[in-house]
């Protein structure tokens, strides 16, 4: 969409449609003409593998929202019904619960990608937060997913993630009463979180369509972080992007097959196989895997609503983002300290996901002993979280801004062509 | 308090609570099942000995209400004949329906009567409703069979090992009362159900001699079966879409280099 159209009606009906309403031609702009730059590495293919997964999630959840009983007597045993008697239901749902774990797969990936080379900085900021948006949603939307197959877990998950938000004061009760649709998770609650988790993938679908149009406008960022100059820079979206694009699909399917079809429970939970049960809790209640970071984050504060508060502030720091970068060097390959910085937060937002997996009080090395520091030894996963929340904020809220202003980048490349010059020695990065 | 901001309490309490006051439960040892890895698949001869140790043992407690005597012949199933494609044709599956006793209503009076079961049954439940399993079972409730082999961590392994693992409480762990059964596969280690199999207890048809380690795996594989009857088909299925993908894979690599041959990049 930056610059002007090239597309060239070719039939006299197409030329019709093209004055009435030119679809042809946006599609043509936006997915066969529009410039890419020549030099987007496979990290820039989860873009494309991300429409994919909202794709086959929709497409899955419709058909299984056909065969599914939102009420609290009939959900478990429907969801049993589809795995046994419908024709290839135990195909379709495993694809939809998998599917999740494999949309936040490439979500992460994406956005450490974003994060890895600037893609939130001017003029990205908006489709940075569109993407933030997104992500929000799909948080949303996988947690009252989950809660509707009307497990254990299912429930005693719901229970404890709708209660935190009874921890705000003054709103707090009036929010969880209004979510509960009573005074506590039941029948109400799972219907409307089944209309919910219908709709809410629409809406994603819809900031989708505004993350792309933005991300057609700005253009997309590159390895370099140098925008296109000329003509040379670029290269048509098709074919060079798509097949490129349709290649890192096929092998992200492999992946997606091997759990569909070897493992489809690895990434759950045995317990969820268990009706949900209000007077029986689990030993042990463990969100999704993909919340585990924030969930630790959570409780590592120890109090229940600064820890609310920590949790919604370690995504507020994604918005804030572009706020907070003060470097004028977009991409860290140029940027030696960052990366360091960046690796360390990767691993942190790992380490996190581990310590939100295991019991607060569980030694991180079995038999050592340690001095008790305020409520729990040092060597507990609830003093790991502490360290690793602590570096998580100092990552947005302190190294970030600082490093901007002190670090001293290496040299940037003129454009994009010149670094990928024959004897450059940055060609992989 | 750390414990308050978790909204872990309840299960922290358990943790820390006379529950599991015994020790950790042990590790189950590994079995080699036939139906693990990719191109694993029932043993249908062990589905039917394990369906028989469910029939006469488990069943006199144990409901599994997700279950139609139909599954017995779906393809994949203890009593699968590849000469009935369709379950409910198949006689053997019948004869087992036929012996059960089913409620239902008499068309004419409305009465409710108990008639023969038919293919398209679920399998009766021992006891009419869950307050009268309690109090039959000392006020514990014998979990629905199902799906408990994907419902336990450990899956078939634990579901054989808990049944092998009935010992004599080691000294000062004696459980505090006679209806709790100590087993060292049992987390908290006291369970209501006390030893269900024994040596010979059960006699299977096709001469297997019949240990306690041999009915215990064949009961864990039959009801690895129940919990997952569609797992033979979604192997089969799987190695098809996975030499389809990465045959697509490679095509569409192959296309990648072509289109991007005389690109730098």
């Amino acid at each position: 969409m930056s610059g002007h159209s090239t597309y060239q009606p070719k039939s006299a009906f197409t030329r019709w449609i093209d004055a009435r309403l030119p679809v042809g031609r946006l599609v043509w702009d936006s997915f066969v003409d529009y410039p890419t730059p020549r030099n987007l590495n496979y990290w820039w293919t989860f873009g494309g593998i991300l429409s994919l997964c909202l794709g086959v999630q929709i497409i899955t959840g419709v058909v299984l929202a056909m065969h599914y009983t939102p009420s609290a007597a009939g959900a478990f045993n429907s969801v049993e019904h589809i795995m046994r008697n419908v024709n290839y239901g135990w195909l379709i749902r495993y694809i939809h619960a998998n599917g999740a774990s494999m949309f936040f797969i490439a979500v992460y990936l994406h956005m450490f990608r974003g994060l890895y080379y600037g893609s939130y900085k001017a003029p990205r900021e908006i489709l940075w937060l569109l993407g933030c948006v997104i992500y929000l949603l799909m948080m949303a939307t996988a947690f009252m997913g989950y809660v509707l197959p009307w497990g254990q877990m299912s429930f005693h998950g719901a229970v404890v993630i709708t209660n935190l938000l009874g921890a705000f004061p003054i709103v707090g009760e009036t929010i969880t009463t209004l979510l509960w649709g009573g005074f506590a998770v039941d029948e109400p609650t799972l219907k409307r979180f089944f209309s919910l988790h219908y709709l809410l993938p629409f809406v994603i679908a819809g900031v989708v369509i505004l993350h792309i149009w933005a991300l057609h406008v700005v253009g997309q960022n590159n390895p370099t972080g140098v925008e296109p100059k000329s003509k040379t820079d670029t290269l048509p979206f098709t074919p060079y992007a798509t097949v490129k694009d349709g290649f890192a699909m096929s092998v992200f399917l492999i992946l997606f097959a091997t759990f569909v079809f070897y493992m489809p429970n690895a990434l759950g939970h045995a317990d969820n196989y268990i009706p949900a049960d209000p007077l029986v809790t689990p030993a042990h209640i463990v969100p999704e895997w993909y919340f585990l970071p924030f969930y630790a984050i959570l409780r590592a504060v120890p109090d229940k609503l600064m820890g609310v508060l920590a949790m919604f502030g370690a995504i507020g720091c994604l918005f804030a983002l572009p706020w907070l970068d003060t470097s004028k060097v977009r991409s860290m390959r140029y940027r030696p300290q960052a990366k360091l910085y960046f690796a360390i937060f990767v691993v942190v937002c790992a380490i996190l996901g581990l310590c939100g997996a295991k019991l607060p009080d569980d030694p991180i090395i079995p038999g050592l002993w340690s001095p008790l520091v305020i409520d729990s030894p040092l060597n507990s996963f609830v003093w790991l979280s502490r360290f690793a929340t602590l570096y998580y904020f100092a990552y947005f809220l302190v190294i970030t801004p600082a490093l901007g202003l002190t670090e001293k980048p290496r040299p940037v490349p003129e454009t994009i062509s010149s670094p990928v010059l024959p004897g450059d020695s940055d060609k992989k990065d | 308090m750390l414990r308050k901001v978790t909204l872990l309490a309840a299960a922290l309490v358990l943790v820390g609570g006379p529950a599991f006051a015994a020790g950790k439960a042990k590790e189950p040892a590994d079995i080699a099942f036939s139906f693990e890895g990719p191109f694993g698949t029932y043993d249908q001869a062990q589905l039917q000995r394990g369906y028989k140790v469910y029939r006469e043992v488990c069943a006199a407690c144990h409901s599994m209400n997700l279950l139609a005597f139909r599954n017995l012949g779906d393809r994949g199933g203890p009593f699968y004949d590849p000469k009935y494609p369709n379950a409910n044709d198949n006689p053997y599956v019948k004869a087992i329906a036929a012996e059960a006793q089913i409620d239902d209503l008499d068309g004419e009076t409305g009465d409710p009567v108990k008639r023969p079961g038919i293919p398209a049954d679920r399998f009766p439940a021992p006891f009419p409703n869950t307050i009268a399993a309690k109090a039959s079972n000392g006020g514990a409730l014998p979990p629905d069979l199902s799906l408990i082999a994907k419902a336990r961590e450990g899956g078939p392994e634990y579901v054989a090992a808990l049944l092998q693992g009935y010992k004599t409480p080691p000294k000062g762990h004696e459980p505090a009362s006679a209806t709790l059964h100590y087993n060292e596969y049992f987390p908290g280690n006291f369970l209501a159900m006390a030893a269900p199999l024994a040596a010979g207890k059960v006699e299977f048809d096709d001469g297997t001699k019949s240990t306690l380690k041999q009915q215990s795996e064949d009961v864990a594989a039959f009801l690895m079966w129940a919990a997952e009857p569609k797992m033979e088909e979604r192997k089969q299925m799987g190695a098809a879409v996975m030499v389809f993908l990465v045959l697509f894979a490679g095509l569409l690599y192959a296309s990648y280099r072509r289109v991007w041959a005389n690109e730098s990049h």
